[in-house]
């Protein structure tokens, strides 16, 4: 019994779209990420520009990294709900 | 620093860890079974499992360990914040759904469930394994650090106290009991950080000492009687020995002037002393001081969120990093002398004290972290298994975002609970992982003990999450899928308990080995290996049709040598094994940069020589 899922699953149609999704949002988050350490690395004295309300671009920028994927979730969470709503009620529906 | 027991912090704490043991029994009736005990049932509520993710993950090392390094290097220790969290968005985008939907109790099964081989059975096993004991390391040491100031006990007794108890929750609860102290813990921590952030921001800074911090006194050469006399060849600097009202401590000399140190004897024979007095005087003092702020203020007051960054950019402040500490030989004693650095605010608010970004190993060093971090969230067995305890995808989904904001909300915070404690004089210059409770002390001594009480169950959690993942590990993908071993669901959940006892007692040992090394630091090493070892097979199973059961084992195992291999011969191992850093094979501390494209190399060039086994196989993607 141990070689089965834990908890059975339906059937998902959206399960491609998801897939796709995920990864595009995955390569925009990835090419940000990689801004922030090819400048930390490439050019660190640029991190103490001061950008907003006098707090440096290091500060800025890695805050806005950990606001970002805080967001770039809630809307892949929003997409994908709607989508499996939409796709597994056409399946029910035919 | 010398530490007394507190009786109300006490109190908090026993009740605490008293309330957690009482869930852990009360949970273990309903664990009956295998699922119950390796997956709790897949009946938990998102956002339960959302928060007890978030309680997983925020562990001694996010806690303890960030908050340190922040307080002793600055902005470099938030780079582990900013990691961390993108770690998450590899988890959620590209793994989560993917490994629900394959699933079982552990990280092996999904990988299996493809091909049903050995190879990977065993392979995966280890590697869940050498990645949980890597993990367990920092969270012991993490528990032996939060003791001593807590219950004045020595570290090794916190380190046995938290595997005993650990051992007790796992051996007889398994994965529901640990969903809901994560729950709790998870919960508690973010709003008590929330609380010393506030405290943090209304304070400000000023450059006035604290009286429990030290602050140097300044002699002529004239007054005082000079016992002794040393100067270091390395740092240019004299020191010299004097005796100034009855103790024989160490100053540092600055033209005709003294300037007072802080230093740490170990005499051939008889007891430490701490500044020339035995620890229990108290003579050694806490550290961490603002020497000068924007327009010659001495206090600011109460500062805004981007106002409190921008004004310690200009400000000036004191730090006693271990590189700037003096070791030499005073006859027979050995003596540490800990020597300030006046670093201004600017450079401490970019990266590069911890990391040296402008020589070319460290910026190799810090892409080769970055990278680690990064992908070695969606590879951590105890994070993995969390997906299969709830109902559904959508729920496991849902579970994620929640954590992903209660963590992130919580690595905003550890900016402040960081530069709080580097400017607030509460740094234990002989263990900098207890910079964030001790920052709370600072503010009012029960909410130390609370802080305390939940940092340490933060450990317990953690430690428990990973013994549930290394038992399955063995009693499941090995004992049962791998040796064949025809067990009943009670000799299985039997088999996992006696193999967490085993893996608590080996973590016990490497905890109090690996004593005052920062827990972020060695958690850095324990996403490296998780990295290399398992996110090349999970991510090509998903989405490279050609991946064989050959080039996975062959990843797994490969990944996971080189990066164990690199790190075990970096220069920070060296120190440890108490051998000098500068004579290790390598100059590069953190493996990911190596081990985790050479591993991707091996899995497609071992998958591409062995197609013919993937005839006739479904195609899972």
């Amino acid at each position: 019994m141990l070689h089965e899922p834990a908890v059975k699953q339906e059937k998902d149609n959206a399960s491609d779209w998801k897939s796709k999704l995920g990864i595009k949002l995955f390569w925009l988050y990835c090419v940000i990420y990689m801004g922030f350490v090819g400048i930390a690395v490439f050019a660190t004295e640029l991190m103490k520009t001061p950008v907003l309300a006098g707090a440096n671009l290091a500060i800025v920028y890695g805050l806005a990294l950990i606001v970002f994927a805080i967001v770039l979730g809630l809307i892949y969470n929003h997409l994908c709900t709607k989508k499996e709503d939409e796709m597994n009620k056409k399946e029910e529906a035919a | 620093m010398n530490y007394t027991a507190n009786p109300i912090a006490i109190a908090i704490f026993l009740a605490f860890v008293g309330f957690v043991l009482g869930m852990s029994f009360y949970f273990a009736r309903k664990a009956k079974s295998a699922a119950g005990y390796f997956a709790a049932g897949g009946t938990v509520n998102w956002f339960v499992n959302g928060i007890a993710f978030a309680g997983d993950y925020l562990s001694a090392a996010s806690f303890l360990g960030i908050c340190g390094m922040i307080a002793t290097m600055g902005y470099d220790g938030f780079l582990y914040s900013i990691g961390y969290l993108a770690g998450w968005i590899v988890a959620l985008f590209v793994v989560a759904e993917p490994m629900k939907r394959l699933g079982k109790y552990t990280f092996a099964d999904a990988l299996d469930s493809k091909f049903n081989s050995k190879g990977i059975q065993l392979m995966a096993a280890i590697s869940t394994l050498a990645v949980s004991v890597f993990y367990l390391i920092p969270q012991m040491v993490g528990a032996g650090s939060l003791i001593t100031p807590l219950l004045g006990l020595p570290q090794w007794i916190g380190v046995v106290m938290v595997g005993a108890i650990v051992i007790t929750i796992v051996a007889t609860a398994g994965m529901t009991s640990t969903t809901y102290v994560q729950f709790l813990k998870g919960g508690l921590l973010i709003i008590f950080s929330t609380v010393i952030s506030i405290a943090v921001l209304n304070k400000g800074l000023s450059t006035e000492p604290r009286p429990e911090t030290f602050s140097p006194q300044i002699v002529a050469v004239a007054d005082v009687t000079s016992l002794a006399e040393v100067t270091d060849e390395k740092s240019g600097l004299t020191f010299v020995k004097a005796d100034k009202d009855g103790l024989a401590n160490w100053w540092i000399v600055r033209g005709d002037m003294l300037e007072e140190a802080q230093s740490i004897t170990e005499p051939a024979e008889g007891e430490t002393l701490y500044n020339g007095a035995v620890k229990t005087e108290n003579k050694f003092k806490s550290v961490g001081l603002v020497t000068k702020l924007p327009g010659g203020q001495t206090n600011t007051g109460k500062l805004g969120i981007f106002e409190y960054f921008s004004t310690i950019q200009k400000s000036e402040i004191v730090r006693y990093p271990k590189s700037s500490i003096v070791k030499f030989e005073d006859g027979r004693d050995h003596v540490k002398v800990f020597c300030p650095q006046i670093t201004a605010g600017e450079d401490l608010m970019i990266p590069g004290q911890k990391f040296k970004t402008k020589t070319p190993i460290g910026k190799l060093n810090f892409i080769s972290l970055m990278l680690a971090l990064f992908f070695g969230t969606a590879s951590l067995p105890h994070i993995l298994i969390r997906y299969y305890t709830v109902p559904s995808q959508r729920d496991a989904r849902k579970s994620t975002i929640v954590a992903i904001g209660a963590i992130g909300f919580f690595y905003i915070l550890t900016l402040f609970l960081g530069l709080g404690a580097m400017t607030l004089g509460v740094i234990d210059l002989g263990d900098g992982n207890m910079s964030a409770p001790l920052l709370a002390k600072a503010f009012n001594p029960v909410l130390f003990a609370i802080i305390s009480a939940i940092a340490f169950a933060t450990v317990l959690g953690t430690v428990s999450g990973l013994i549930v993942a290394a038992s399955g590990a063995v009693a499941h993908d090995l004992m049962d899928n791998y040796i064949g071993i025809k067990m009943t669901d009670q000799q299985k959940v039997k088999a996992g308990k006696i193999a967490a006892v085993v893996v608590g007692i080996i973590a016990i040992g490497l905890g109090i080995a690996f004593q005052g090394m920062n827990v972020s630091f060695l958690v850095g090493w324990a996403f490296a290996v998780a990295a290399s070892a398992n996110l090349p097979s999970i991510i090509m199973l998903l989405f490279w049709g050609k991946t064989t059961a050959k080039g996975i084992a062959w990843s797994i195992g490969i990944g996971m040598v080189s990066a164990l291999a690199i790190i075990l011969t970096s220069p920070s191992m060296y120190g440890q094994y108490g051998l000098d850093p500068a004579t290790a094979l390598h100059k590069l501390d953190n493996p990911g940069i190596l081990s985790i494209p050479l591993s991707f190399i091996v899995l497609v060039v071992v998958s591409l020589m062995t197609q013919k086994e993937n005839e006739g196989l479904e195609d899972i993607r």
